[in-house]
């Protein structure tokens, strides 16, 4: 918990005060997705696919509706016709007639936990054995899983009208291949032909899950003349509500969603599964109807993160410049396209300086559930790759690791991945942090091994809302459409207490429904304290200049003679020079102005900037069992500013622990008719508290200057470098260079035993 | 759909009868096994027959032949009775290494047992401490060794109506020491992927005089290997004797490839975690004397 | 159908339900009870979201049967504030932020509590294996640890100090 390395002037920025939402947290009361309960609604269940891949020959669904208590039962011919169209919103590009499939299989099934029908009945317990009751006719299709497999001639092909976009000239034949992006510069070939030292490999990562412990639930309610109301935990209501109105075929304004606490989401929850599903069910049955999944589901029904196979070569001159950067590589999309395939080339041209480069990115179909959003998503898998490749660099050249990431890091004006040049960023800073950390020097035990890695992630900004009113005490409401997966509400408080220079508990934020707000784009990347919080501070700002404003009127003097601080206005001449009026006192005067003193500010700020990151990691490998035990881990990170330390620092910890996990031991395992095997924690291995060390973090501050506290984006950076991090501590502490995930002990232990 | 019935029988007899009346009727000890296996859908009884309110099925009771664990004692209560501790800790910590405080405040030894999982990490510990099991059913009380109360996956050699009411462990030997080790991809909530339990005898001289070898998760059902036991048996577990021990443990272990370790993985782990627990029994042995 | 009468207490209180002989105490709890503290994450004893307290021992709610709450005095996270006084538990998670989406937090506050009434010094390394049946998803679970360990000290400190007055 150190403390950030820059100083700075504010009273409540920068502090760790207890969170607005926080008692109801820890005495259980807050209402979660799956805690809602509506007057009168009845339980929905839906019934999965089997198999990998398969036509859907006839689904019979007559027993099921004749179940007494059964209520309604649909299938795909319940949606409305979908033309494929891309909608806005969340972190990966998302086709309506895509979303519309993954929430009922239309006509064939991709993969196995594909929904194919659902029933609302009384009870659960009816619903599943309703749900047993329907049959389906499958024709059974040979189905791939791996990405390797996916594009080799004569695969099985999951969508016939999908031809690979993005290659010159363009494919006539039809692919599992969705598209590939590229991103070139210089001439990679030849600067790496030319190059004094090159590394190369191939790396793989598999499936992983976003793994939050709610899983997915909604309550709908379609009414006869066509409104509805749905209460959902989502990172963003709105794009809840657009998406279902979307699919839906309904006018967006029909549709309020009321948003519920949110148990984790990290991407998984920018998407809808169970809402169109369940409101189509309410509109059958009349009813209000609830669908809740169970853990299987959530693995096998909602979208992991997707598999990647990337080949590496990086080339330097003697010195250690980067000289050449080629990689290639194919991710694992799952059912159908969009696995963040451009953050993943941008990915390899964010961090360092390279002129020659060649970055190209497949988006391969395959028999998975659909992948989506996981934190930074496309990026944990391409810096596993190449950050690995610059150990073996360092290696070859007898250089420290960090000082050869230091000669070729990105500084301010240097191009971008897409050529712009980067701003404030703060990436060498971050690495000469991480150099001058006790950690990079303390001594190693023996088996141990220490492991460096490095991150670059865009970060977003985008539309957001929010409005701040005062009552007529003075006390503050703050109201924005962002939920709060992480102490989002502590945030906006404290930065409307600093700008409004009024007590941090003067303060509450309320998370509003879609219809009691304008818009904001969901809660995920990395942009809610810097866009939403932009918003917030210039409402508050509003809120500020009329508060002054009407002082000055009561003052009796001109605007520019009244000063604000300390919560209350201070008149600085005439004949009330020296006297005060406290914002509660000015409020309390609203019915001798224009009224209530609130503002509403909508924007859309684009001028985020980039977050970088330098993980440290010790690890331990038992060289007679591969079992690899982290010892002490530190993630240093620039977060432009740090509005509230603790949840700065726990998006650090919990980011890092994500990727130690996915370095270790997390993994998707298809049996042979492509079912995952293990869809449930207990075999899908996150980690528990008795796997980890402390998480160490260093808070690296390099303001955004687009931003009134100089806030960047912190939630993704930290899943980006702890899977070559730790890749890299077991090179240091085995001398071998594993380069497909997990580590596992059993593969651990299998490249000991090949090394012997 | 016929209903099922939850009871709570107070004798033997009424558990017996109840297990007889139904082939559906499952005893519910823990049920950390049961319970999930009726939510997957896995198992779907017809009854389910509380036994822990039969007199005697909870606790832990020492005799000068040793210690009498009634089948419902959860795992974290054998930690509690300090000389069950104290003469088989191997046994004792291979309960509590199941799952989390939470699932052995409730999980028990018997239904580790009569789960018949071959990866269950109490067995391989009560097989080498040579405990055996008070079987009772509607025609009378057997005692059976532990090894044969597991047949197959998921399928125990109980007869119908029935169950396990105690499981018995000698008293400790003197120079006695037992251990059990596992090899789980995480430090904590996993299935093993190898278990080895082992229980041995030193006699004053540090020369072993018996020991007894038992695997879990390489086969299905947990081994005991004579052959390991005996490479032991004799020697002053020296390099030479531990490599034959190991030598055996491999050549006994006949896993499989799953989802949680190749064949070869743990062919090699069981080798390896053998050589380890007998280090582990032979200090406890040592102390012992 | 008939249902199964279950005469128990919860949180102090005597309660009376009506449950299936396969229904989960955690459903019993969160649906016909209302008491929605208590989480399901898993639904099979993996994540520990469900922890409450029977007869003192703390266990997954999801793996225990609802008819087995006959008789036992069952504790919730709803218990666990004395009135609007919170547990030191729960002041110290929210002093070190020890929660993010708090999806997982009462099942750890009721675990925490647990192991504090039975080790009240516990070490780091007590404190994460007594609790790795709890999953954590947003925490990396460091400062959990540290809330944990900072609320068996004042509890020791508290303690101290009333005997010392006595
Ligand atoms: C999260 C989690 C983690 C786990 N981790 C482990 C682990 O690390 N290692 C491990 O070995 N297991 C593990 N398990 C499995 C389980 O906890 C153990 O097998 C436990 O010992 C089962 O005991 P129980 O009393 O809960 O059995 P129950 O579920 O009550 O019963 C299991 C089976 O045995 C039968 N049975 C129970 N008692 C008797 C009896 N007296 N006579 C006849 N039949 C009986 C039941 O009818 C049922 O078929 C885990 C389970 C969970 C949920
Ligand atoms: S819900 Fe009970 S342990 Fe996860
Ligand atoms: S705070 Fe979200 S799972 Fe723990």
């Amino acid at each position: 918990m150190n403390a950030p390395v820059t100083p700075k002037a504010f009273k409540v920025v920068g502090t760790r005060p207890v969170r607005p939402d926080g008692v109801d947290k820890v005495t259980g009361k807050a209402i979660y997705g799956p805690d809602f309960v509506a007057p009168g609604m009845i339980h929905g269940a839906i019934l999965r696919s089997p198999h990998a891949h398969a036509k859907i020959l006839s689904i019979n669904t007559k027993k099921a509706e004749a179940l007494a208590g059964v209520k309604a039962v649909i299938t795909s011919a319940d949606f409305p016709g979908q033309e494929s169209k891309v909608l806005a919103g969340g972190e990966t590009s998302s086709n309506q007639r895509d979303i519309a499939q993954i929430c009922m299989a239309d006509g064939k099934v991709l993969y196995a936990g594909h929904a194919v029908a659902a029933v609302a009945a009384t009870s659960e317990a009816i619903a599943r054995a309703a749900v047993a009751l329907i049959e389906v006719t499958y024709e059974v299709l040979p189905h791939v899983i791996e990405v390797e497999e996916a594009i080799a001639p004569g695969a099985p092909l999951l969508h016939a009208d999908m031809y690979t976009k993005g290659v010159e000239p363009a494919s006539d034949q039809p692919s599992n291949a969705a598209m590939c992006f590229t991103l070139a510069r210089g001439d990679a070939d030849a600067a790496l032909a030319r190059a004094a030292i090159t590394v190369t490999g191939r790396y793989k990562t598999p499936p992983v899950h976003q793994g939050y412990i709610e899983p997915h639930a909604c309550v709908a309610s379609w009414n006869a003349d066509g409104q509805g109301q749905m209460w959902v935990s989502s990172q963003g209501a709105f794009d809840i509500r657009n998406t279902t109105a979307a699919v839906l075929h309904m006018p967006i304004a029909d549709l309020r969603v009321m948003p519920l606490e949110i148990g984790g989401g990290f991407g998984g929850k920018t998407t809808i599964y169970l809402e169109p599903v369940a409101m189509l069910l309410s509109r059958k049955a009349g009813r209000p109807v609830r669908i809740a999944m169970n853990r299987q589901e959530v693995f096998c029904g909602t979208g992991p993160a997707p598999g990647s196979v990337a080949d590496v070569t990086l080339g330097s001159d003697a010195d250690g410049n980067f000289v050449g950067l080629k990689v290639e590589f194919w991710s694992q999309a799952g059912a159908f396209p969009g696995s963040g395939v451009h953050s993943g080339v941008m990915t390899a041209l964010g961090a360092y300086t390279v002129a020659n480069a060649h970055v190209r990115g497949w988006d391969v179909v395959s028999n998975i559930p659909a992948t989506k959003a996981y934190r930074a998503p496309g990026a944990p898998q391409i810096a596993f790759a190449l950050e690995s490749a610059i150990d073996d660099l360092a290696v070859k050249l007898g250089m420290d690791a960090i000082d050869l990431r230091l000669k070729n890091a990105v500084r301010p004006g240097d191009p971008g991945p897409m050529r712009l040049p980067h701003g404030a960023i703060g990436y060498v800073e971050c690495l000469e942090a991480a150099k001058a950390h006790p950690h990079w020097s303390a001594p190693l035990g023996a088996n141990q091994g220490r492991g460096v890695a490095g991150a670059f992630w865009g970060n977003y900004g985008g539309p957001s809302t929010a409005a701040v009113s005062l009552s007529s005490d003075g006390s503050v409401q703050v109201t924005t459409g962002n939920p709060d997966i992480g102490g989002s509400r502590a945030s906006m408080a404290i930065m409307a207490a600093e700008t409004l220079d009024v007590p941090y508990e003067s303060v509450r934020v309320a998370i509003a429904d879609t219809a009691s707000i304008g818009y904001s784009m969901l809660t995920g990347g990395s942009r809610v304290t810097f866009a939403t919080g932009k918003a917030v501070v210039e409402a508050a700002q509003n809120v500020r200049e009329t508060l002054v404003s009407r002082a000055a009127s009561l003052f009796g003097v001109d605007t520019a003679e009244v000063e604000w601080h300390g919560g209350a206005a201070h008149c600085l001449s005439g004949e009330r020079k020296g006297e005060s009026l406290s914002i509660g006192a000015i409020a309390a005067k609203a019915g001798q102005f224009s009224g209530t003193i609130t503002s509403e500010v909508s924007i859309n700020p684009l001028d985020y900037l980039p977050g970088f990151a330098v993980h440290i990691c010790d690890s331990e490998v038992d060289p007679e069992t591969g079992h690899v035990r982290i010892v002490r881990y530190t993630a240093v990170q620039d977060v432009g500013r740090a509005i509230h330390l603790d949840y700065v620092e726990g998006q650090l910890q919990g980011g890092a622990v994500q990727g130690i996990g996915w370095a270790l031991n997390e993994a998707y395992v298809f049996d042979a008719e492509g079912r995952m095997e293990n869809p449930g924690f207990l075999d899908y291995r996150m980690p528990v508290a008795s796997d980890l060390p402390m998480i160490d973090t260093v808070l690296v501050e390099v303001p955004n200057p687009a931003h009134p506290y100089g806030v960047k984006g912190v939630g993704e950076a930290p899943i980006v470098p702890p899977l070559a991090a730790v890749a890299n501590s077991v090179r240091h502490a085995t001398g071998i260079r594993m380069r497909e995930l997990p580590l596992s002990p059993d593969k651990v232990y299998a490249a000991l035993r090949a090394a012997d | 759909m016929p209903q099922m019935t939850f009871h709570t029988p107070a004798t033997h007899d009424e558990v017996a009868a109840l297990l007889a009346a139904s082939a559906g009727a499952r005893v519910l000890s823990g049920g950390t096994d049961l319970i999930v296996q009726m939510r997957s859908g896995r198992n779907a009884p017809s009854a389910i027959i509380d036994v822990k309110q039969v007199a005697g099925m909870i606790g832990v009771r020492m005799s000068d032949s040793g210690f009498a664990i009634g089948a419902a004692t959860p795992c974290t209560a054998l930690l509690n009775d300090s000389a069950l501790s104290a003469a088989w800790p191997g046994v004792v910590e291979a309960a509590n290494l199941i799952g989390s405080v939470q699932v052995r405040n409730r999980a028990t030894m018997a239904g580790n047992l009569c789960n018949a999982s071959p990866a269950a990490d109490s067995v391989p510990a009560l097989i080498a401490a040579g405990a055996t099991c008070v079987v009772v059913g509607p025609s009378g009380t057997r005692e059976v060794a532990a090894s044969d109360i597991a047949v197959a996956p998921g399928k125990t050699s109980l007869a119908p109506g029935e169950f396990v009411a105690e499981i018995r462990l000698p008293a400790r030997p003197a120079r006695g020491g037992d251990a059990y080790l596992r090899s789980i991809p995480r430090t904590e909530m996993d299935i093993a992927v190898v278990g080895v339990g082992v229980a041995l005898v030193l006699d004053a001289s540090g020369t072993c005089t018996a020991a007894r070898i038992a695997l879990g998760a390489v086969a299905p059902t947990a081994l005991l290997v004579d052959e390991a036991g005996a490479a032991l048996v004799g020697s002053k577990l020296d390099d030479a004797a531990l490599e034959a021990m190991a030598v055996a443990v491999r050549a006994a272990a006949k896993p499989i490839d799953d989802k949680r370790g190749t064949a070869e993985y743990r062919t090699a782990m069981a080798g390896v975690l053998a050589k380890r627990v007998v280090a582990i029994a032979a200090a406890r042995a040592r102390n012992a004397a | 159908m008939s249902k199964i009468a279950v005469t128990t207490s919860i949180n102090g209180d005597p309660a009376e339900f009506l449950c299936d002989a396969g229904e989960t105490l955690l459903d019993a709890l969160r649906v016909t009870m209302g008491l929605t503290g208590a989480k399901e994450g898993c639904g099979s004893g993996d994540c520990g979201a469900c922890t409450v307290m029977m007869d003192g021992e703390m266990v997954c709610s999801c793996l225990v049967l609802a008819p087995e709450a006959e008789g036992k005095s069952i504790a919730t996270i709803e218990g666990v504030a004395e009135g609007s006084v919170l547990h030191p538990v729960q002041r110290k998670f929210l002093e070190h932020g020890a929660l993010q989406c708090g999806f997982c937090t009462p099942g750890f506050i009721v675990a925490a509590k647990a192991l504090i009434e039975k080790n009240p010094d516990p070490s780091e390394s007590e404190i994460r294996y007594w609790l790795a049946g709890n999953l954590c998803r947003c925490t990396g679970y460091d400062k959990i640890v540290r809330a944990v360990a900072d609320a068996a000290a004042e509890m020791r400190q508290d303690q101290n100090s009333q005997r010392t007055a006595a």
